[in-house]
């Protein structure tokens, strides 16, 4: 394990990305990657009385789901990093309560993913743990009364607004392995221009996502065409066009190559989602379902995965706060 | 059939263009500024009341009947109205007491199926 550049830490024996699962609520079972994910809920209650009860369910069946993919006991893993978008990680904790492994409670909003998985690698690497679980989760009902205005008061969706995607994804990094592997992580800076628009997140964390991108080329010494894919958490169509249009008058052009989950697990036209998707299991459910099995097929063999993360609270929008972005990436190669 | 027979249809129309009109102001504002619903619910209110208090709005009122009481602004309205008639009848305490005591009904109707309505009913997703 090294540092190279500014903040880019690379892997001599770079932890493999054992297996994945993915579970996600009813309207990301109708959207264009239905068929990736591992289980698709029909009723975004779960069976339970709240929707905090089942996020928290969701988290710790997908967490279930993957020991299981993977095939090792879950007392051979060595630590849990999980993290959601409610109050004090709620649906983490409260889902993981009875899950027996050390864990680490994490916040980076929707970037909370790649933040969980670079964590896992450093730990990995450094011989601290031999097996590592990363877990997120979000759900529409739940995020919409966190951040934004309870859904029994009926308001309408801005244009410009994002829905936080139901479900969650988790991985098992392990220290031996044949693939698909992490090779190094950039985690990011706090950037924050100055968007107070809570219904325009992907504007608020294009900056920050640039910010990581460019440093994570500068450090490396790679190019964009390096990869045969770049991709980020939940820009949304706004922030996808500001991203391409920022990174291109820094001189990095990634039109061929980036896509964002956000834009990717719904049907804009047809499932009338605005902006696009957004959440932590934004990222987590488009990866583990879609882009993991990519890679186990060899259809794609280098990715960059960006999580972008808005660090704001309600309090911090009602006071009229800017909203600080966040952006991680790990390198992901066969 | 007296029913049908007695429904002025210019009215209607009037009724709906106005309503209409004004929930037009409230979609453009949602769709073309930052403000947020509560802002927005606050504005109308606000700007019915101002209006209500000029002795505007009440030729809204006369010719649109429904298509300006029943939206926000009508309630604003209703405030205004309901304090100046109060303030005639009881001096300054009036604006104070009159506007809810106009509104009355309307609040209370609001509290009491709001409250009836969270006792039968669960939340649910919404569809967009």
């Amino acid at each position: 394990m090294k540092r190279v550049g500014t903040q880019t830490i690379t892997f001599d024996n770079p932890p493999t990305i054992l297996e994945t699962s993915s579970i996600v609520g009813p309207k990301e079972s109708q959207g264009p990657l239905a068929k990736y994910f591992d289980q698709c809920l029909d009723d975004e209650f779960w069976g339970e009385k709240t929707w905090e009860k089942a996020e928290s369910k969701i988290i710790k069946e997908n967490v279930n789901s993957v020991i299981a993919k993977s095939g090792i006991a879950s007392t051979d893993i060595d630590f849990c990093f999980a993290g959601d978008l409610l109050n004090q990680c709620i649906s983490s904790s409260f889902g993981l309560r009875e899950i027996n492994i050390p864990f680490f409670g994490i916040f980076g909003a929707c970037s909370t993913f790649v933040e969980s998985m670079c964590l896992a690698s450093v730990f990995i690497e450094s011989g601290g743990a031999s097996n590592a679980l990363c877990a997120t989760s979000s759900h529409f009902c739940s995020a919409e009364k966190q951040f934004r205005f309870p859904l029994e008061l009926g308001n309408q969706r801005p244009p410009s607004s994002q829905w936080t995607v139901t479900g969650s994804g988790a991985v098992i990094l392990t220290f031996s392995g044949t693939g698909p592997y992490i090779t190094c992580i950039t985690p990011g800076k706090i950037v924050d221009m100055g968007i107070k628009d809570a219904n325009n997140m992907g504007a608020a964390m294009a900056p920050a996502a640039l910010d990581t991108l460019i440093t994570h080329f500068r450090d490396t010494g790679r190019k964009p065409s390096y990869y045969d894919a770049i991709i980020t958490g939940d820009l949304g169509y706004i922030g996808k066009e500001i991203l391409t249009e920022l990174a291109e008058t820094k001189g990095y052009n990634i039109k061929n190559n980036y896509e964002d989950c956000g834009v990717l697990i719904f049907d804009k036209e047809n499932q009338d989602t605005h902006s696009g998707g957004s959440g932590c299991a934004c990222i987590g459910t488009v990866f583990s379902g879609y882009y993991f099995k990519q890679l186990k097929e060899k259809k794609l063999n280098k990715i960059l995965l960006i999580a972008t993360g808005a660090l704001m609270n309600s309090t911090s929008s009602q006071q009229g706060e800017s909203i600080p972005g966040i952006a991680h990436a790990i390198a992901i190669e066969n | 059939m007296d029913f049908i027979q007695s429904i002025d249809f210019l009215q209607l129309i009037k009724c709906f263009i106005v309503g209409g009109l004004i929930c037009i102001i409230g979609q453009i504002l949602i769709d073309k500024t930052k403000l947020t619903p509560a802002r927005i619910l606050v504005i109308f209110v606000t700007t019915g009341a101002i209006l209500g208090g000029l002795g505007i709005y009440k030729y809204i009122i006369d010719f649109a009947g429904c298509g300006a009481t029943v939206p926000l602004t009508g309630f604003g309205a209703n405030l205004a109205k309901g304090a100046l008639t109060e303030i005639k009848d009881s001096g300054i305490l009036g604006a104070f007491t009159g506007g809810v005591r106009a509104s009355a009904g309307g609040i209370a109707a609001a509290i009491v199926f709001g409250y009836i309505a969270s006792l039968i009913s669960k939340p649910k997703i919404k569809k967009q």
